[in-house]
């Protein structure tokens, strides 16, 4: 059985057997208000934190063209900003809005409603307070620079209480799972809840409890980094996309088996590809080289995902037009394979001369964890929370600029570094060329990551605005769904292959 | 219920073989690793102390690590060596004493590995980090003022640590002084020197 889809979407007109799907209906919107609570205040804080990260993102970005800029203050000079940065939004938005996507999955996979609320709850202010916690020693106080992992190591133990209620939660969810087959989806989200607390733990122990000495605290340190990329966000990420772009088509997904392929390759050599991030560095050599080969493996996984995924697309590209969530998602799907075919190849000795220690690997992480991962959570949130909350959208427009802002912001960002950063490696691998001269030829770069981070800011706040208005309802509830635009009469009704019918 | 008793087995052992592949074996592997005797009879590396262990954590806490890196690749990699970074790859035993290494992934600035070979000067260190672009025009590293005390100007002498600036960087009304950070700091930038020699690749 595929991924299969038995969902009515948000304007479902009524169906030939309405008695059957009625108890589907009623089903789905019993799971949804299960999740309701604990799911909107993952989702809500993690929006929260994003704003804020933001924030830290564009200082840290203007520092780096216009370094006098807020100069002499210590706990914004840029070493700090730049980590408080990248902690809010990996353990704030990130996770958080993970966390909160994988439970209603979970949910809705299993056919079972959420339980333990307040241990959810628990856990969420948890996670926040730590956070928050963590952030302020990250401006105010000490931290030790060890990338990814600069939260002190009391945050990290929080965190890591706060994430065994989500393994209850979760695992819960699954067991009491409704059909013994398990989605697509569902692997990942079993891995990933897993995968995230050793990763953390182990990573933790290496490094702030000093149990690794030198430099295998380094490869501690990138096989945390690169895996809690691959083996949590990526998960989360690919179960969104699995289990929306089959729903909002309603069609099922291309192929089980190529997808099982997908997972247990991820699974399998993944984790081995972190050394790459230490290519050239004082480490034996087949440390970097475990990493190469593993990386060159990944393109298993890639093309499966990547041929599943459009076979799926394949003829119904023009929903894209009519979809919110179909458009975030598949916009972090095709980033998803562009990423993972990029870092494969950057893992080469030759290209990694070039790409190593510059803004090329930082518009790559961008690639990852923005066009992908924070693309596919957008989308994830334009379908779950309607159904949280039982309100329609308040804007189509805004909702368009949220979009066009962060889609054209990454762009930015993303062309900008990539070009710049390759040009900065081919420059420090020529002594010729003098090192002032390459800062120097880099600024105007510099400055279109500030314009490109920018237009992705104000796509947040357009975010954070509407789901400001949905929670208040504040705006007259809307007639309809938000769709861009209504469908032509002619593609309303879509036959699939198990004979539903579906629309969007 | 077997089923997901072998989705658990697989999603746990994929990731524990590369914890003890990546992390537990080169640790094993590196282990032994001792410090080498100088010509001058003294043991390199040598484990920070005092005033130099103190700039290091200052290093790590403002977070110099998001810019430059310590590490030297080999000779066929890149062109540190023909920059000047260094005479040879960094070897593992360059870090048995750094807990965390600060090896770096990027290079905003250059190298440090040996910047204490390349610029053994205290003053260019301290005119460096108060004002980058006094001793690097077109820098665009940040400036480290509050490392440093404004002292307000009199008739009399300039204390003795004051920061000698070039007349068109100087400021009419304060002289200015390294505080015990800004030293350390500088003392620990001053230990960067890994010319020592090491046999055999990492």
């Amino acid at each position: 059985m595929a991924d299969r889809t038995s969902e009515t979407p948000p304007s479902a007109t009524p169906k030939p057997d309405p008695d059957a799907l009625r108890g589907d209906v009623v089903r789905r919107a019993r799971i949804d208000a299960s999740c309701r609570g604990p799911v909107m205040f993952f989702v809500l804080t993690a929006v929260a934190w994003l704003l804020i990260g933001s924030l830290l993102a564009i200082m840290a970005s203007v520092k780096m063209h216009t370094p006098e800029f807020l100069s002499d203050l210590e706990p914004l000079t840029f070493g700090r900003v730049r980590t408080a940065h990248l902690n809010t939004v990996i353990y704030g938005w990130s996770s958080l809005v993970g966390i909160g996507v994988l439970l209603w999955l979970q949910a809705r996979l299993s056919r079972s409603t959420l339980r333990f609320h307040k241990l959810l709850y628990a856990v969420g202010i948890l996670w926040n307070l730590a956070i928050a916690a963590g952030t302020w020693a990250l401006l105010f106080s000490h931290f030790d620079s060890v990338e990814w992992l600069e939260f002190p190591v009391w945050t990290a133990a929080l965190l890591g209480v706060g994430f065994v209620g989500v393994m209850v939660v979760s695992l819960d969810l699954f067991r009491r799972r409704s059909k013994h087959h398990i989605f697509v989806s569902q692997w990942y989200l079993f891995g990933a809840v897993f995968w995230f607390p050793i990763l953390y733990v182990l990573a933790n122990l290496m490094i702030h409890l000093g149990m690794a000495t030198g430099v295998a605290m380094a490869t501690a340190n990138w096989w945390f980094a690169h895996n809690v990329l691959g083996i949590w966000f990526t998960p989360i990420g690919l179960a969104a996309a699995y289990y929306f772009i089959p729903k909002v088509l309603g069609r099922p997904i291309h192929s089980y088996y190529l997808s099982l392929l997908g997972f247990w390759t991820l699974a399998l050599f993944y984790n081995w590809a972190g050394t790459h991030h230490l290519i050239g560095g004082p480490l034996p050599v087949w440390l970097t080289t475990v990493g190469t080969v593993a990386s060159m493996m990944m393109f298993i996984p890639v093309i499966t995902v990547a041929i599943n995924h459009h076979m799926t697309m394949v003829g119904h590209f023009e929903k894209l037009r009519y979809s919110p969530t179909l458009r975030f998602i598949v916009f972090g799907a095709m980033s998803y394979t562009l990423v993972s075919a990029q870092g494969s190849l950057m893992a080469l000795r030759r290209v990694n001369e070039t790409t190593h220690f510059t803004h090329y690997t930082v518009a790559h992480a961008h690639l990852g964890m923005y066009a992908f991962f924070t693309m596919a959570m957008f989308g994830a949130i334009y379908y779950m929370v309607p159904r949280l909350l039982g309100r329609e959208w308040p804007s189509a427009t805004l909702i368009r600029i949220h979009f066009w802002t962060t889609a054209v912001g990454i762009f930015i960002y993303f062309t900008g570094l990539s070009w710049g950063g390759w040009r900065q490696g081919e420059m420090l691998n020529h002594d010729t060329v003098d090192f002032l001269a390459i800062v120097d030829y880099l600024i105007p770069y510099l400055w279109s990551r500030s314009l490109g981070g920018t237009l992705m800011t104000i796509g947040h706040v357009t975010l954070a605005i509407l789901l400001w208005k949905m929670w208040r309802g504040a705006e007259e509830e809307a007639q309809g769904p938000a769709v861009f635009k209504e469908e032509p009469a002619k593609t309303k009704i879509l036959p699939t292959s198990d004979g539903e019918e579906e629309d969007s | 219920m077997n089923r997901t008793f072998s989705l658990l087995i697989g999603v746990v052992l994929t990731v524990a073989a590369s914890f003890v592949g990546l992390v537990l074996i080169p640790d094993w592997q590196l282990d032994p690793l001792e410090p080498v005797e100088a010509p001058d009879g003294t043991l390199r590396p040598q484990a920070p102390t005092g005033t130099v262990a103190e700039g290091r954590d200052i290093y790590s806490q403002l977070g110099c690590i998001y810019c430059h890196s310590q590490q030297v690749r080999p000779p066929d990699f890149g062109s540190d060596h023909d920059r000047g970074w260094g005479t040879r790859q960094t070897h593992p035993l360059d870090h048995i004493h750094d807990e965390p290494p600060l090896l770096g992934t990027m290079r905003t600035g250059p190298d440090l590995a040996n910047i204490a070979v390349r610029q053994p000067s205290r003053s260019w260190h301290h005119l460096h980090l108060f004002n980058p672009i006094i001793t690097s025009p077109g820098s665009n590293m940040p400036p480290y003022r509050f490392l440093y005390e404004a002292v307000p100007r009199t008739d009399g002498a300039p204390p003795e640590n004051a920061l000698d600036f070039p007349p068109e960087f100087d400021d009419p009304d304060h002289w200015w002084v390294p505080t015990d950070r800004a030293e350390a700091l500088v003392d620990y930038l001053l230990s960067l020197d890994h010319t020592y020699s090491i046999e055999g690749d990492p």
